[in-house]
């Protein structure tokens, strides 16, 4: 766990668990095991809330919590990534016994869940032999396993209701994803799988879950910018050459596979 | 397995095989002709279509070395075979990476009176090239995260190899203890020579393969808390630049190739050879030499700026390349493309730790260059955009410039700088 200084390389990710310095105007990040539930790129969410926070001069503390460690119950954005099987079983069992991530949910705080971690905050979710694995019941849904893997781009449209725009990303899974009458679908797809059924992720409160693995935000500032709003409020604007490059990289990636609208 | 063998092997395979082989021998030949590609992989394709089973006939009767791991395949095999080719026989290799079954037939085909042939394998292949050449020895280096759209998961993969080396009781493993993921893979083995080669990339192994539990590190040493698992008690040891023998023997390395991961390749090379009978002092001898390997560690002239080229396809490459960068302000041009052989997903840029490229000249290009640009803005490395090559050697101004690029982006510089090395 770090104070408001570096997102650290994985050799110092481990060993950390408590904030060095607590301002009180400080976005608290949690990384949820990355020993277990880090598989595509997933730091990359950590630092593009840090960058997106600390750009408008908020600033950052970040904990990396290991799956022997305590998840705190006082951080403001819970990541959780993605995971083969064993290790997802495993992370889920930990979680469900040590109840942190539950109680900082419970109130109120933001969770955001990619891949593996996103079918960890449901209720039920395929273990390695398709068998059901319970899960954190943070979203009212269920994840089975289905019949071929997605591979590839995918890109989908956000419910209205959140202002976001299009998501752009890439998943590689075999999950199928029923959501319940107590989640909404995060988007519908336009081109990939997503939950299987034309929908993609879910949310309920400040909990959103979605199939878009590894650095999900990198390519959608936008969504970045959801969860951290819930945090601090409004927030001020980025200057434009700051936001640049992503802003190109979206544009780029959304044209090349067939979604530019 | 019986290291004599009749004046030509080729007269010992049935018709059909020598005719496949054959058959396929002249298809590389004619694919080399064509400029497309070096040859090794259509004859081995044209063979298999002929004959299934042509690998199992092309290995029976020689001692093979399979070398597997996610990085260092193409450079071991190299150093295992230089190591071995102080014997003074003929040696089937594969030495350009045609690493899938094709591409083993193919080096087999080329080379029938070999008795020795040192094969890099595709780390999903091995199991089954383990099966049809009933190898003598198999290296396993190391296993991490590397193109997960197409490649299988690595603690599922973990599993296999442990699988197949269990049931081949007549193979001797050549295994990095200092990887949890690889020493649990050879953890069933018979016979198991353990090499103290060394771990840089500690990300996909903070968790026990065998129980799930978080493993304790200790220096070098690893083991897990909850179940018996932990690192198995070495006989070669890379410390530093130093190689230490079974005997104890410390020796200075002193290798032509660059890095603390080559330092490693080199050590297990050693290991590879002492199976053989080989000495330490006289395949040292012969690794010494090698220099650059499928045109990796070349130094390129250009436009006035020497270019070292340094391939990186994977986070723990990656890792490893930035290790061994000249120190600044050597500028450093990074490419990546996102083809189907990188991977075509960038996600693992955001698994590397790219903030040591910060105070120093940095280019980016290739053709998922923005994305490279958005990793490396996040990590607060300042950095240039450049079309290609030239662009960055003309925009740096300098002497000297250090290249590292992933797959496909390597090829094409090299195709760009007329395929050198």
């Amino acid at each position: 766990m770090k104070g408001d200084g570096e997102v650290g390389g994985a050799l110092e990710a481990s060993g950390r668990q408590s904030y060095r310095s607590r301002g009180p105007s400080a976005v608290r990040l949690v990384w949820v095991y990355p020993d277990l539930l880090s598989t595509y790129g997933d730091r990359g969410n950590l630092l593009v809330l840090a960058r997106r926070a600390r750009l408008r001069g908020f600033p950052v503390e970040i904990a990396e919590v290991n799956s022997d460690q305590r998840v705190p119950v006082d951080g403001d954005i819970y990541l959780l990534g993605g995971g083969e099987d064993l290790p997802q079983i495993l992370a889920a069992r930990r979680l469900a016994a040590g109840g942190g991530l539950a109680a900082a949910a419970g109130r109120g705080a933001v969770v955001f869940a990619v891949c593996a971690g996103y079918q960890i905050i449901g209720t039920e979710f395929g273990g390695a032999e398709g068998e059901p694995v319970p899960g954190l019941g943070l979203l009212d849904m269920r994840s089975g396993r289905g019949v071929r893997r997605g591979v590839g781009e995918i890109t989908a449209d956000v419910d209205p209701a959140l202002g976001v725009e299009r998501l752009t990303g890439f998943e590689n899974h075999q999950g199928v994803t029923h959501l319940g009458p107590g989640a909404k679908p995060l988007a519908f797809v336009v081109t990939g799988v997503g939950n299987g059924d034309g929908t993609e992720g879910a949310y309920s409160g400040r909990v959103v879950g979605t199939y878009l693995h590894g650095p999900a935000l990198v390519r959608n500032p936008g969504l970045a910018d959801l969860l951290l709003g819930w945090v601090v409020g409004t927030l001020p604007p980025i200057d434009p050459w700051q936001e640049d490059l992503v802003l190109k990289l979206r544009a780029d990636r959304l044209a090349a596979h067939g979604a530019p609208g | 397995m019986s290291t004599s063998s009749p004046p030509s092997r080729r007269f010992s395979l049935p018709l059909r095989a020598r005719l496949a082989a054959t058959v396929g021998g002249a298809a590389g030949r004619a694919s080399r002709l064509a400029g497309r590609g070096d040859g090794s992989v259509i004859g081995g394709v044209i063979g298999l279509r002929l004959k299934p089973d042509l690998l199992s006939l092309l290995a029976r009767g020689r001692q093979v070395v399979l070398v597997t791991g996610t990085n260092g395949k193409t450079t071991t095999t190299r150093l295992v075979t230089a190591a071995l080719g102080t014997l003074g026989q003929q040696i089937a290799s594969n030495a350009f990476g045609a690493n899938m079954e094709a591409g083993l037939v193919a080096a087999l085909a080329k080379a029938p009176d070999a008795t020795l042939a040192v094969l890099e394998v595709d780390e999903k292949f091995m199991p089954a090239m383990l099966e049809a050449t009933s190898a003598r020895v198999v290296v396993l280096l190391n296993l991490s995260r590397d193109q997960m759209d197409r490649a299988a998961e690595i603690w599922m993969l973990a599993r296999r190899w442990r699988a197949a080396l269990a049931a081949a009781p007549g193979c001797r493993v050549i295994a990095n203890a200092d990887d949890p993921l690889v020493a649990w893979a050879a953890g069933q083995a018979r016979q198991v020579t353990w090499v103290a080669a060394g771990q840089r990339w500690h990300d996909d192994s903070w968790c026990c393969p065998n129980c799930g539990s978080h493993l304790r590190r200790d220096g070098e040493d690893w083991y897990c808390g909850e179940c018996p698992n932990r690192r198995p008690p070495v006989r070669w040891v890379l410390a530093g630049d130093e190689v230490i023998d079974p005997t104890g023997r410390s020796r200075p390395l002193d290798l032509a190739l660059p890095g603390r991961a080559n330092r490693a390749n080199a050590v297990i090379a050693l290991a590879v050879a002492g199976v053989f009978g080989v000495g330490t002092v006289q395949a040292m001898g012969a690794v010494k030499q090698v220099r650059s390997v499928a045109g990796r560690y070349t130094q390129v002239e250009r436009h006035g700026c020497a270019l070292r080229l340094l391939l990186a396809k994977n986070p723990a490459g990656w890792l490893e390349a930035l290790d061994i960068l000249v120190p600044p302000p050597v500028p450093v041009l990074l490419a990546v493309n996102a083809r189907v052989p990188d991977g075509r997903d960038t996600s693992w840029l955001w698994d590397v730790d790219y903030r040591r490229l910060r105070g120093r000249p940095v280019f980016v290009t290739g053709e998922r260059r923005l994305d490279l640009a958005v990793r490396l803005e996040a990590d607060e490395v300042a950095f240039r955009l450049a079309g290609g090559v030239d662009e960055a050697v003309n925009l740096a101004r300098s002497t000297s410039m250090e290249v590292i690029a992933n797959y496909t982006a390597f090829q094409q510089i090299r195709a760009a700088l007329g395929r050198v090395g």
